[in-house]
């Protein structure tokens, strides 16, 4: 390890991996660190992700995708279900992912580009002179180095601590906290294309249970639940284990996942001088379904982009920087981001009665895309006094 | 003060997000918590398996 770099990114995820790829292949001196030993492991993901966004930045390789989806559905409380297919029909719409396989294969392609890569490596404080993030003490083999950039990049996931030590908030609001438990399950009874959705207050409170296939017989069975429902006796644990019993008696657990995912808005400001903040430590995973695969993987790209031009100016000061923030709140993402956060606020007040009625309005939805927003104008079609509900939204559905 | 169930722990870090005091961090598989620590009882409320509780 060097003392210095044009780029420090800590941590090695999706976005870290996409952000190190992207300033090595433009030339700049990359190093980039994970505390832990492997990357991928341990998996906090329910690990689904929309083909055609994938494919804006990684080739696919079936050697980590676990199942093609060509269908959701979705359970309401009182146990009626919806399905929601492609508008053309055998057109895969997304992927559930092997996170093992796919994040070594992300920073495989980093370290190829040229990028330095350090695992059992952590950052144990930011250097921060006059205001400016210069780099990190760096601890790896129980020795600390001090390591240099002229942008850090934090990319360091939901329990990022990185933007904290820059004078950062990223405290996550106890009720946009999704707290969640998973299980890996195989001999169960499941289609194998279809990715499963239940809601309501019994299964899931502010949140929801998952099915999302691995293969044959065998998925990601998990919940997540606002933190401000969760405490003892009542907990993701607690729930998971109940809908279980209830769906998967026979099935065999052979994985634990738990981790949180923030719903919230994401950071007021995700630069600083020196530093760019990007996907589940920005906290730009989606208000509605918690993904943040992609997310992560297109800010950690656009930071990097971002980065190597103002370097190439040599100004990497908050202002020079601000193109990132400005450019993915501008974008598809961002977007996204701000409508689903509005549309969250309005389904996590709505009662069990109320979304069986909206639920139970239609059974089958063919989407042109598979979208929040084209499934709500969908749902309109059905339910047009929702749009009363929906009225923070009114613009959109003109 | 915060008493922490290594044993229960699954080390996934949600309980960092929500810190208001910036006192938890996640070392890659432990946890681990400082004089920060306020004894809000927020982390142990969220913790998906309970493995965080507040000892007064």
């Amino acid at each position: 390890m060097k003392n210095l770099y044009d780029v420090l990114i800590i941590g090695a995820g999706p976005g870290g991996a996409l952000a190190a790829r992207t300033a090595a292949e433009k030339g700049l001196s990359v190093c980039m660190i994970e505390k832990r030993p492997a990357i991928g492991t341990p998996v906090r993901c329910a690990e689904g992700v929309s083909k055609e966004l994938l494919a804006q930045f990684v080739e696919v390789d079936p050697k980590w995708i676990s199942t093609e989806i060509r269908g959701a559905k979705i359970v309401s409380p009182d146990g009626s279900e919806m399905y929601l297919n492609s508008e053309i029909a055998g057109n895969e719409v997304g992927y559930v992912l092997d996170r093992k396989m796919f994040d070594r294969e992300l920073v495989w392609q980093a370290a190829n580009a040229g990028a330095e890569v350090y695992v059992k490596t952590r950052a144990v404080d930011a250097i921060v002179e006059n205001g400016i993030v210069c780099g990190a003490n760096i601890e790896t083999g129980g020795k600390i180095h001090e390591v240099r950039a002229s942008v850090v990049i934090a990319a360091d996931g939901v329990e990022s601590k990185f933007a904290r030590w820059c004078g950062v908030d990223t405290t996550v609001p106890v009720r946009e906290l999704e707290t969640c438990a998973q299980y890996l399950m195989t001999g169960i009874d499941i289609d194998p294309h279809t990715t499963v959705f239940y809601i309501g207050n019994e299964v899931s409170p502010e949140g929801y249970v998952w099915v999302f296939p691995k293969g044959d017989g065998t998925a990601n069975v998990g919940m997540g639940m606002s933190g401000r429902k969760s405490g003892d006796g009542h907990r993701p644990i607690d729930y998971i284990n109940k809908f279980v019993a209830e769906k998967f008696p026979d099935g065999k657990t052979i994985e634990l996942i738990i981790g949180g995912v923030s719903v919230c808005r994401p950071l007021e400001c995700t630069v600083a001088d020196g530093l760019i903040i990007i996907g589940d430590a920005a906290r730009v995973s989606d208000p509605i379904t918690g993904g943040g695969i992609y997310n992560a993987m297109y800010t950690g790209s656009l930071a990097a982009e971002v980065a190597a031009e103002c370097i190439a100016k040599k100004n990497c000061t908050k202002s020079a920087l601000m193109r990132y923030d400005q450019e993915w709140r501008a974008s598809r993402m961002g977007k996204a981001l701000e409508r689903n956060y509005i549309i969250k606020e309005i389904f996590v007040n709505m009662s069990d009665e109320k979304l069986n009625s909206i639920l139970d309005s239609v059974s089958s939805i063919n989407l042109q895309e598979f979208s929040t927003l084209t499934l709500i104008k969908e749902l309109l079609k059905h339910n047009p006094r929702l749009l009363m509900d929906l009225a923070p939204l009114k613009k959109l559905f003109r | 003060m915060l008493k922490i169930r290594r044993e229960v722990c699954g080390y996934c870090g949600a309980c960092v997000s929500v810190c208001p005091e910036g006192a938890l961090e996640l070392v890659d598989a432990y946890l681990t918590v400082n004089e920060n620590c306020l004894d809000c009882g927020i982390c142990a409320k969220i913790c998906p398996l309970g493995a965080l509780e507040v000892k007064k």
